[in-house]
C-alpha cells in the first residue's frame, strides 16, 4: 500500500460525559474511496469532523497529506484548504450566488484575484453539471443542485482529500442520483474520498473499502462485497440486515 | 386656536431657529447611530467569545447600561465628569452616553441575529479555510443583520427620538431650539412646529419598519 494520505491514530473524543470515539485508527491511501457505515450515534460523523479539526479530538493524532493537523503550530486554515468537506444539510451561503459560494474561499483564502477565482469557480460548477446556474442563489436551486454546488465549492480549492458527511441523506430520493453521479466522476478523476453514507448501491460499485463503526469503535472493515455479503461480526450482520430491509 | 398653536407670524420668525435645530438633530443622529452600532458590534462579537473572563464582565456591562436611564447617564456625564477634571461639551457627552446605552441595545439585537445563523454555516466556511473573523464577516454577519433588520431599524427609530435628550445638556438640537424660541415668543407654536417636524422625519422610517415587519411575518408563515 502506498503511503497513506490520511493517518489517524488512537482518536478519542469526549463530549462531556459522552465518550463518542474510543480509540479509532484510520488510514486512507491516495485515490482510495473509503465508505463509513454504522448506526446513528456510532461516531462516524465525529470521526470525519476530527480529520479536518472541525471537532477537536480529545486525544490521538491526525496527519493529512503529511501535515500534523493537531500541532498547534500548524496553520489550520491553510491545511483545511487541502481537505474538502460536504455536509448533509449542504450549508451553502444563502446570501450569495452559486458562483459566490464557490469563489469566496478562492479569493479570501487562496488569494486569487476576482477574475481568476471566477474562472476556477465556473470550471468547478461545470464539473458538477451546473455551469448554467452560476448566478442562482441557493434558494432558487433544488436540493440536489445545492449539494452539487457544495461539492463544487470544495473541489474548487483542489483538495487532496474529500470528506462527505451523509451527502444524500437530506435529499428527496429522485435527486440522490445526480449527486452520486458527481461523486462517481470525482472518484474516476482519482480523488481520495471518505464517505459517511448508507447508499449501499453506491458503496458496492465505487468503494474500495467499507468500514463498519459502532459505539465509537471500528468493528470491522474490508472490501464492500465481504462486508455486505459475508460480515464476520454479529453486529455488522445485524446492521446490514436492517438497512437492507429498508 | 391656530393663532395660538400654529401662529403663521411666529412660524415665519422662528423658522431659522428650528431649521438650525433640525440640522443638529440630523447631525447628532448621524453620529450617535453609527456609534451605537459600533458599540453593538463590539458587544455582539465579544458575546461570541465564551470564555468566562469575557462573558461575565460583558453581561454585567450590558445589563448595567440597559438598566441605567439614558437621561440620568447623560446628566451624570455632563455634570459629573468636570469634577473628574474632564470638561467635555454637551455634544461629546451625548455621543458617549449613546455609545454606552444604545450600544448595549444594538449589541443584544445583533447577538440574537448572530445566534439565528445556523452553526453549519460557520462550519462550512471554516472547512474551506476561512478563519474565524472571515467567517464572521463574510458569512455570519450579513445573514445576522438581515435576520434582525426590523429590530435594528426599530431601535434606530428610538435612538433618533432620544437625541432630544441632548436639549438637557444644551445641545442645540430640535427640542432645545424649540424651547429657546418658546421662551422668546411666549407661544406654544414652536413646540407644536417641532413636533410636526419630528413626525415628518420619523414617519417614513415607521412606514418602512411596518413593511419590513410584515414581510418578516409573511416569510415566517
Amino acid at each position: 500500500m502506498a503511503r497513506p494520505i490520511v493517518e489517524a491514530r488512537g482518536i478519542h473524543k469526549h463530549f462531556g460525559a459522552l465518550h463518542v470515539l474510543k480509540g479509532v485508527d484510520l488510514e486512507v491511501a491516495e485515490r482510495e474511496l473509503v465508505f463509513v457505515i454504522g448506526p446513528s450515534g456510532s461516531g462516524k460523523s465525529t470521526l470525519l469532523r476530527c480529520l479536518n479539526r472541525l471537532e477537536e479530538p480529545s486525544s490521538g493524532s491526525v496527519v493529512v497529506d503529511g501535515i500534523d493537523m493537531l500541532d498547534p503550530k500548524t496553520d489550520i486554515n491553510r491545511a483545511r484548504q487541502r481537505i474538502g468537506m460536504v455536509f448533509q444539510s449542504f450549508n451553502l451561503y444563502p446570501h450569495m450566488t452559486a458562483l459566490g459560494n464557490v469563489t469566496l474561499a478562492l479569493r479570501k483564502v487562496a488569494g486569487k484575484s476576482r477574475v481568476e477565482a471566477e474562472a476556477l469557480g465556473r470550471a468547478a460548477l461545470k464539473r458538477v453539471g451546473l455551469a448554467d446556474r452560476a448566478g442562482h442563489t441557493p434558494g432558487q436551486l433544488s436540493g440536489g443542485q445545492q449539494q452539487r454546488v457544495a461539492i463544487a465549492r470544495a473541489i474548487a480549492l483542489e483538495p487532496r482529500v474529500m470528506l462527505f458527511d451523509e451527502p444524500t441523506s437530506a435529499l428527496d430520493p429522485e435527486l440522490v442520483g445526480s449527486v452520486l453521479e458527481v461523486m462517481c466522476d470525482l472518484r474516476e478523476s482519482g480523488m481520495t474520498m471518505i464517505v459517511v453514507s448508507h447508499e449501499m448501491g453506491f458503496a458496492r460499485n465505487a468503494a474500495d473499502r467499507v468500514i463498519f463503526m459502532d459505539h465509537g469503535l471500528i468493528v470491522e472493515q474490508g472490501p464492500p462485497v465481504a462486508i455486505f455479503e459475508n460480515p464476520s461480526q454479529e453486529r455488522t450482520r445485524a446492521f446490514i440486515g436492517q438497512i437492507q430491509r429498508h | 386656536m391656530i393663532e395660538t398653536f400654529l401662529n403663521p407670524e411666529i412660524i415665519a420668525a422662528i423658522w431659522p431657529i428650528v431649521l438650525a435645530g433640525l440640522a443638529n438633530t440630523v447631525l447628532l443622529s448621524l453620529i450617535v447611530v453609527p456609534l451605537g452600532l459600533l458599540g453593538g458590534l463590539i458587544v455582539a462579537l465579544l458575546a461570541t467569545v465564551h470564555h468566562p473572563l469575557v462573558r461575565w464582565p460583558l453581561m454585567a456591562w450590558v445589563d448595567f447600561f440597559r438598566a441605567f436611564p439614558p437621561l440620568v447617564l447623560l446628566v451624570l456625564l455632563f455634570a459629573g465628569l468636570p469634577f473628574a477634571g474632564l470638561e467635555l461639551g454637551g455634544f461629546a457627552c451625548v455621543a458617549i452616553a449613546f455609545f454606552l446605552n444604545t450600544g448595549a441595545y444594538y449589541g443584544e439585537i445583533l447577538r440574537a441575529g448572530i445566534d439565528s445563523v445556523p452553526v453549519g454555516q460557520i462550519e462550512a466556511a471554516r472547512s474551506t479555510g476561512l478563519n474565524r473573523l472571515q467567517a464572521m464577516g463574510y458569512i455570519v454577519l450579513p445573514q445576522a443583520v438581515r435576520n434582525v433588520l426590523p429590530d435594528l431599524l426599530s431601535n434606530t427609530l428610538e435612538v433618533v427620538k432620544l437625541t432630544s435628550l441632548g436639549s438637557v445638556v444644551a445641545v442645540p438640537e430640535l427640542l432645545f431650539q424649540a424651547r429657546q424660541a418658546q421662551s422668546l415668543t411666549y407661544s406654544p407654536t414652536p413646540i407644536v412646529l417641532v413636533a410636526i417636524v419630528y413626525f415628518l422625519i420619523l414617519w417614513p422610517m415607521v412606514r418602512l419598519l411596518s413593511r419590513l415587519e410584515n414581510r418578516a411575518l409573511a416569510s415566517r408563515r
